[in-house]
């Protein structure tokens, strides 16, 4: 046991932790983390070069999310985010971060690992047990680069696990942390908590969340079909790509009648999605009991009617009134209730600190802005066009993630 | 129809046209009288925009997902004349659907449950051998399935006698001394796949004490997910049953019910399969658009009642996937359609934010 000014530093736990990077590890450096200042030359050029081996990986091309993390992970895009990044002062990472990802999203433990790095952090990043081909080839070029040694550096800077429930791991690796990010919902972020952080450290959580989407109707209406056809497949990336349980899934859809015809917009909408849906989405029969079942409790508690579909792919409910807590009723796969209102602040009132995302099509910048400042609301934390609710960004959840995981010594 | 007049039919003799008009009928009565008496019901149904003036045929009614009744208290009838709430099984932590029955609807049950057994074992009372323990029906104002399975078959029975004790061990002597009492008499043996296979099968091998239940009717339900684990089909079950106490594997009848639908149980005939009787129907439906799917194509079960009065459970979509065998045309000579279920559908394997990982810590 190590002691140092203000914290205990566990011993090793004797469970099982399996390494997914690197090959073999020495804790001891994690223990003694040596802080880098945010966007690094080396940072930089790894993360161009990890880009460049996802990219030629032709198993690469089958997943669209590894392939955006790629993208983000480009020098040019890095480049861009490193001059938006527009602190005058210097800063410096925290030291070691420590990171818990989710099970729903994928790669999104490689952005977690990429935002602690670019911070200039050690990074730990544990990730879900269950498996997915994603994190695999994400690894896969991580260990590559690792073995040409061009980069050992940055390549040493941090470590993916996987271990099982109750290990002493999280005990640990929470003891040495600075920071300690958690992705997952209210129960994952509890569990976590049970393991102490030293005194100085801190936590964030991304914990479970709901989001929601609005349309002006008049430029739905207004859509060509190859214009349609985008927005659905976009909207579709958002919802059903994840099993519209990613938390910045749209659940409620909000349409704005800007035009009279607002129900021939919704229906152009709905079958675009449906078309896409219909075709790429894998539908288990669980769902449709689900849904049907959910249902049951909206029209228990709510005034609302079904919208006839062809199928159980996609459910659609209409709202006649919108309760405070519709934030409660969602079921994953592909089922959704609308509201409709002549303007946007007709919802301010149920948006509470529970709302991430507002995903948008049709309506302009400054509605958007009136709404969400207008209003003050407590909750959404973003507002994107639609197809980009899980495009990630260092400001996520209200966080600026650089800002959150560096800190500004002050030089007077 | 009256339901009095339903229940005195002979429970397989109903073909296809006869059926669909009796059901027709009844069901959408049953539909209109939920609908005026229940609240949550009436806003279901108008919430999926039914027209309740202008109801469909019986097998397009709308369907309540059996879920429901765990998560909410559904009731046709004023609470003062419920006189019994049946509560499902479930393991601890679930939530339990909760069924209210009021005088009539569970006199009807009972009817409705002895018209169907006689029909297998005859109208006379048989000498009954439970296998399970005492101690499940102890506790008798709230009736799980089980002890309400218990207690419903236990009509059927002259004399009964539990084959296990409280610790779910076989009662060796008690049951020698029931078949000596009652030898030469055919005998009722009712209880639960699973128990039956873990407690009374595997004991009896184990002893190498083997009763003479050669003129034995059994009766078993509660569904095969633990002896699938095992490897045991319904064939297996059968013979090694009959290795151990003579029993005939055509005597040996499993049943497919549910206490959201007490009563109208569907029974397996000596062909094995599963029937359903006159008070009762099952539709297989294709989950990606509730269409009703074709004679040997899976599909989410979904059974109608006759039966259901105090509670709008009269029409159901259940959690198990199943196979409809055929109709009218079963070897056994019953009418009616035969199907088999194939278990519980799976829970999606869904990316899940994020307290599926929870339960992984």
């Amino acid at each position: 046991m190590r002691k140092s000014a203000d914290a205990v530093t566990l011993m090793q736990p004797n469970s099982e932790l399996t390494l997914l990077y690197p090959r073999e590890v020495d804790w001891s450096a994690f223990e003694a983390p040596r802080p880098d200042v945010p966007f690094s030359d080396d940072a930089v050029e790894f993360l161009d070069a990890l880009s460049s081996l996802i990219m030629k990986n032709p198993s690469s091309r089958q997943y669209p999310d590894v392939i955006t993390f790629a993208f983000f992970c480009r020098r040019a895009s890095l480049v861009k985010m490193k001059s938006d990044f527009t602190s005058d002062k210097l800063r410096l990472g925290r030291g070691l971060v420590f990171h818990v990802a989710p099970s729903n999203v994928p790669v999104n433990f490689a952005y977690s690992l990429v935002s602690g790095l670019l911070a200039g952090n050690m990074n730990v990043v544990r990730v879900s047990s269950k498996s997915f081909v994603q994190v695999d080839i994400i690894i896969k070029a991580m260990l590559k680069l690792l073995d040409e040694r061009r980069h050992s550096d940055v390549a040493s800077r941090f470590a993916v696990v996987r271990y099982g429930r109750s290990s002493g791991w999280n005990d640990y690796f929470s003891s040495i942390a600075n920071v300690r990010v958690v992705w997952g919902g209210d129960k994952t972020v509890e569990a976590l908590r049970l393991s102490p952080l030293p005194p100085r450290s801190y936590e964030v959580c991304f914990a479970d969340r709901y989001s929601i989407a609005s349309f002006g109707a008049k430029k739905v209406l207004d859509a060509s079909d190859a214009e349609i056809e985008h927005l659905a497949a976009g909207f579709y990336n958002d919802t059903y790509l994840f099993d519209q349980n990613a938390c910045s899934a749209p659940h409620l859809i909000v349409w704005l009648k800007d035009t009279p015809q607002f129900g021939d917009a919704e229906n152009k909408f709905w079958k675009a999605v449906h078309s896409i849906a219909k075709k790429k989405y894998d539908f288990q029969p669980v769902m449709a009991v689900d849904k049907l079942t959910t249902f049951f409790r909206q029209s228990a508690d709510m005034k609302c009617r079904k919208e006839p579909m062809p199928d159980n792919v996609l459910f659609r409910l209409h709202l006649d009134e919108l309760p405070i807590n519709i934030d409660e009723y969602r079921c994953p796969g592909g089922y959704f209730y609308e509201y409709e209102v002549d303007n946007l602040n007709e919802i301010a009132h149920i948006v509470s600190l529970k709302y991430q995302t507002m995903a948008y099509y049709g309506i302009s910048h400054s509605e958007l802005e009136d709404f969400v400042f207008g209003n003050r609301l407590t909750g959404l934390d973003r507002v994107v066009p639609v197809g980009e609710t899980s495009s990630f960004s260092f400001d996520w959840d209200g966080y600026d993630l650089i800002e959150t995981l560096s800190r500004q010594p002050i030089i007077i | 129809m009256k339901i009095e007049e339903i229940l005195n039919i002979s429970p397989y003799s109903l073909a296809k046209a006869e059926k669909t008009k009796m059901l027709d009928e009844r069901l959408l009565e049953m539909t209109v009288h939920h609908y005026m008496s229940c609240d949550l019901y009436r806003r279901y149904i108008d919430a999926l925009g039914v027209n309740i003036s202008r109801l469909p045929s019986y097998d397009q009614l709308p369907f309540l997902p059996v879920r429901v009744f765990k998560e909410y208290d559904l009731a046709s009838v004023p609470k003062e004349e419920v006189i019994k709430t049946m509560t499902s099984s479930g393991t601890s932590g679930q939530q339990r659907s909760r069924i209210y029955l009021d005088r009539a609807t569970s006199a009807n049950q009972t009817k409705c449950l002895a018209k169907i057994v006689e029909s297998f074992i005859g109208k006379s009372r048989l000498p009954m051998l439970i296998l399970d323990s005492s101690a499940v029906i102890k506790d008798r104002k709230m009736f799980s399935a089980r002890g309400a399975g218990i207690l419903g078959f236990s009509v059927f029975g002259s004399k009964r006698c539990f084959a296990l004790d409280e610790e779910m061990n076989l009662d060796v002597e008690g049951l020698s001394d029931f078949l000596k009492e009652h030898d030469g008499e055919p005998i009722l043996l009712f209880g639960f796949t699973f128990m039956i296979w873990e407690h009374f099968y595997k004991r009896l091998k184990g002893l190498g004490y083997k009763p003479d239940l050669s003129k034995g009717i059994m009766i078993h339900g509660g569904g095969w997910k633990k002896l699938e684990s095992e490897k045991v089909s319904p064939g297996d079950f059968k013979a090694s049953l009959n290795d151990v106490c003579g029993i005939e594997p055509g005597n040996i009848h499993d049943y497919y019910g549910m206490v959201e639908q007490t009563g109208t149980v569907y029974m397996e005939c000596e062909c094995g399969h599963l029937h359903a009787s006159a008070f009762s129907d099952v539709i297989i439906r294709r989950p990606e658009d509730f269409s009703i799917a074709g004679i040997g194509e899976k599909g989410l079960i979904e059974v109608v009642s006759v039966l259901p009065e105090s509670y709008p459970g009269h029409i159901l979509l259940t959690e198990d996937e199943g196979v409809l065998e055929g109709e009218d045309d079963c070897p056994c000579g019953r009418k009616g359609k035969y199907f088999k279920v194939l278990g519980r559908i799976k829970n999606a394997e869904i990316r899940g934010c994020s307290d599926t990982y929870a339960a992984k810590f």
